[in-house]
């Protein structure tokens, strides 16, 4: 059988697997519009773990931390990874609690609702949402042209009447436009029936299969390397001279990795200063920066020339140091939001406390020793998100496998749709069209239906937009998406632990925070990889704007009404 | 709360380690010094939480939670 059929045969089942799963958690479906969007707060610890996990990996931890680690080396853990761990189980002890706390005792179900009852403002609502919306719909596309650029390359020559491609790499391979439409429909349909509760099933079930999918790929990869001991042999090495090298090439009979009679040349290192630091090292092994010359094929050409910007192998100090800005997005992720909302208790979150950070390295570590090993085969011009589907074609080649860990990425990816999809739905009903019309004035039926609908018409759009936007480099998007939210944190911690904050001071950090975003955003060409002041990420700086300016607004502004403090800090004096 | 806070800040410091920034060589043969770091640096973190939940936790919520919870129904 055609390999290609065989990986669609797998994907196929999967996604079968997913809606079946996704049906049934409809049948659960209460009815109520409080069960569509927190699930009636009956959500217990591990299903908990699993959707606030799933949630918050893309399709990254898999194929772009792979990338991330095949272009910079061991780093990417420590850049991504490991501070993620940290300062995203920090927030959900610290945010997320409360937020449950404050949702469960007065009704809330989304953000919006919480700064609006906290700052005494309903301007402070219709200033966020667009807002919201905007850093999430990055996100969204990242999910669908992720997928849907997934598929083709893995199953080409399956429908090579029906599907024509100019390049044999992709010909016959189911393209863009219908992945990401089944995709769409799929997530579509558990989202509408089961609501909260069905994406948190079916991220559940993502989220096994793409932990699952991850350590298998490790373990068939390690073996064909000749196991653990001898796989950081492989990772490209500097020479005495100053260039870098391959020193093992694959066979393409036994698929097995060899020594190479004489190392192949990839690369030079740019500066002559760095020749004896690195002499005999293998860069990716480390993390002091060095910048490698090396040559790139045209892929419309064929053509082999030196790549236009050298590649930076390490990662620089001040970055790595700064990067954690980056996770404290989980603070004021909207979807995350929802689903902290939908624990049954207080108590659910501890597992989701002590287990993320283990969840994150079970994924992590096997993705970035894999790109880390990458260096030493594959091209150095391969593009990120191409090294892991390669490193399984080159090593492994067996078409279930790849079938299985394509799943993998899906789940990844729509682990995190669903719960966008949902949480756009549920803004838009509780934020905008019941906060503008009342909410006395539609029957629960009638606000389950306006959620659906604003579901379905956000789906469509995203779609079509993703369709034009499918040459983006939906990586570094993310990283954007990102830091957007992270600059957004300080409002909801000074939020839920200070009483001094106020209205104006929730403006001014909203107006600072996004405005110093924007900037860069726009400074850096609208989404490419981007720092400033010799490698400080920009979400160092537009975070500090928006906390500065909170703090410093509040002091001087109007306090918020003594019956909203109580409800906030009931134990206040 | 102030051990806590402490020791959170201490992770904060340890995740730079830049003592091993230049280190290539390998634990138990096969993982680069800077990435086992950071994998045990991960499991801290799960120690961190842990010891968050036993000392910090906020208790009163539990209390005011179980004082207006709702009646059970086929909860997930």
């Amino acid at each position: 059988m055609n390999a290609g059929i065989t990986v669609l045969i797998v994907v196929v089942c999967y996604l079968s697997l997913l809606l079946c799963l996704g049906l049934f958690s409809g049948k659960l479906f209460r009815g109520t519009s409080k069960d569509y969007f927190v699930a009636s707060h009956s959500i217990g610890p591990f299903l908990l773990l699993m959707s606030v996990f799933g949630t918050t990996m893309t399709a990254f931890a898999l194929v772009g931390s792979t990338g991330k680690a095949f272009e910079r080396g061991i780093g990417t853990y420590g850049l991504m990874a490991s501070i993620s761990g940290l300062i995203h189980a920090a927030l959900f002890f610290v945010i997320g609690v409360r937020v449950w706390s404050h949702g469960y005792r007065q009704g809330f179900v989304t953000q919006i609702q919480l700064f609006r009852a906290r700052f005494e403002s309903n301007g402070i609502g219709y200033l966020l949402f667009p807002i919201l919306v905007g850093l999430v719909i990055p996100y969204l596309l990242i999910g669908i042209i992720g997928a849907a650029k997934t598929i083709q390359p893995v199953t080409a020559g399956a429908f090579p009447k029906l599907f024509e491609h100019p390049s044999p790499l992709m010909n016959g391979g189911v393209p863009p436009w219908l992945t990401g439409l089944v995709v769409c429909a799929v997530v579509l349909t558990y989202v509408f029936a089961g609501g909260s509760r069905g994406a948190a099933w079916a991220n559940t079930f993502q989220t096994l299969v793409f932990m699952g999918m991850g350590v298998v790929a490790f373990i068939f990869i390690t073996n064909s390397l000749g196991g653990l001991e001898n796989a950081d042999k492989v990772v490209a090495r500097v020479t005495n001279q100053g260039t870098v090298v391959q020193e093992y090439g694959v066979n393409p009979e036994t698929k097995k990795v060899e020594k190479l009679d004489s190392p192949k040349v990839v690369g030079k290192l740019v500066h002559e200063e760095d020749i004896e630091k690195f002499a005999g090292k293998q860069p990716h092994l480390m993390r002091e920066p060095v910048e490698v010359e090396y040559k790139k094929k045209n892929p419309m050409t064929g053509e082999v020339a030196t790549a236009e910007k050298p590649r930076e192998v390490g990662i620089p100090f001040i970055t790595f140091v700064t990067y954690m800005f980056i996770p404290l997005s989980v603070g004021m992720f909207p979807h995350l939001f929802q689903h902290w909302l939908t624990a049954k208790r207080a108590k659910s979150f501890r597992l989701t406390v002590v287990a993320h950070p283990l969840c994150i390295m079970i994924v992590w570590v096997p993705c970035v020793l894999i790109g880390t090993w990458a260096t030493g085969i594959l091209p150095w011009g391969l593009p990120e998100a191409a090294v892991l589907s390669n490193m399984l074609r080159l090593l492994v080649d067996n078409a279930f496998l790849t079938g299985l860990l394509t799943a993998g990425i899906l789940a990844a990816i729509m682990s995190s749709l669903d719960s966008q999809f949902l949480c756009l739905g549920t803004m838009f009903t509780n934020d905008i069209v019941l906060k503008a019309f009342g909410k006395d004035r539609f029957s629960d039926k009638q606000i389950i239906i306006i959620a659906r609908s604003f579901i379905v018409a956000i789906v469509a759009l995203i779609y079509t937009i993703a369709m034009f936007s499918l040459d983006a480099n939906v990586f570094d998007l993310a990283v954007w998406s990102f830091a957007g939210f992270g600059s957004l944190t300080p409002l909801v911690i000074l939020a839920l632990y200070w009483k001094g904050a106020t209205k104006a001071g929730a403006y001014s950090c909203v107006i600072s925070s996004v405005g110093v975003w924007l900037f860069f955003f726009w400074q850096s060409g609208w989404g490419g990889e981007y720092t400033v002041m010799g490698g400080v990420q920009p979400a160092a700086l537009s975070f500090t704007a928006g906390l500065v300016s909170m703090i410093g607004v509040s002091l001087v502004t109007k306090k918020p009404s003594e019956e909203t403090i109580r409800k906030f800090f009931p134990d206040s004096k | 709360m102030k051990l806590v806070v402490a020791l959170f800040f201490i992770m904060l410091f340890m995740h730079q380690d830049f003592w091993w920034w230049e280190d290539d060589s390998l634990v138990l043969g096969f993982m680069p010094i800077g990435l086992a770091f950071h994998a045990l640096f991960s499991v801290l973190c799960a120690v961190l939480g842990a010891i968050a939940i036993l000392t910090i936790w906020p208790k009163e919520l539990d209390e005011a939670e179980a004082a207006q919870a709702p009646k059970k129904e086929g909860d997930a």
